[in-house]
């Protein structure tokens, strides 16, 4: 009993820093392609860490095989629902902020270039 | 030990719910409210433990399908649908 009390604090406790490490992942990286692998790979690891922590202070009952169930849904959803967004995403012409700079700082020289030979 | 998850929980709904607002795109904007639908989930299982309510579990589930199924429909519209005003 008392190594069960221990186990589910360390796992609400790990949950809840995986949480929210997601979250400042979340507000404060700086392209949706890395929000969304800091959202989705947190996640993945943070839900099924709390429920386990909520599972085995419940003990054995009926509602830890319905918590095992949401897991399972959790586990499964959450993979798909990334995939597709980030389908999504580059369908609708998202770019990774890499490649943009780049391609952005490649064009200011070309322009920067082609002003300064054209007033002559 | 259970405040403190629920306490983390919180904050980053808070958190989720800003880049929800300010989110540059709209696929920003579904990863956030996704993100947020999971986070309830886990607030509704952690807080429903330490509030002794009668079947939060059942509740946590059905919030778990509805959320998947709603952030795939919302998706599915906007990868085909293009907004106004978006140039690229």
């Amino acid at each position: 009993m008392m190594i069960n009390s221990m186990l589910s604090d360390i796992c609400l406790l790990l949950g809840g820093i995986f949480t929210l490490t997601g979250a400042i992942g979340l507000l404060r990286l700086p392209d949706f392609y890395s929000r969304l692998h800091a959202a989705s790979v947190t996640e993945s690891l943070a839900a099924p860490l709390l429920i386990i922590g909520v599972m085995l202070d419940t003990g054995f009952t009926l509602d830890s095989a319905k918590l095992i169930l949401i897991i399972v849904v959790m586990v499964i959803v959450n993979p798909t629902i990334t995939h597709a967004l980030c389908r999504a995403a580059a369908h609708g012409g998202i770019t990774p902020k890499m490649q943009s700079e780049s391609t952005q700082k490649n064009k200011l020289q070309t322009e920067t270039e082609f002003s300064s030979k054209e007033p002559k | 030990m259970i405040a403190a998850a629920i306490v983390a929980l919180l904050i980053t709904l808070a958190l989720t719910l800003i880049r929800a607002f300010l989110g540059p795109n709209i696929y920003d904007q579904i990863l956030a409210v996704n993100s947020f639908g999971t986070k309830t989930v886990l607030l509704i299982v952690v807080g429903g433990h330490a509030l002794g309510w009668f079947s939060y579990v059942d509740i946590a589930l059905m919030y778990a399908l509805v959320n998947f199924v709603g952030t795939l429909a919302v998706m599915r519209f906007f990868e085909q649908y293009k907004p106004q005003g978006e140039e690229k």
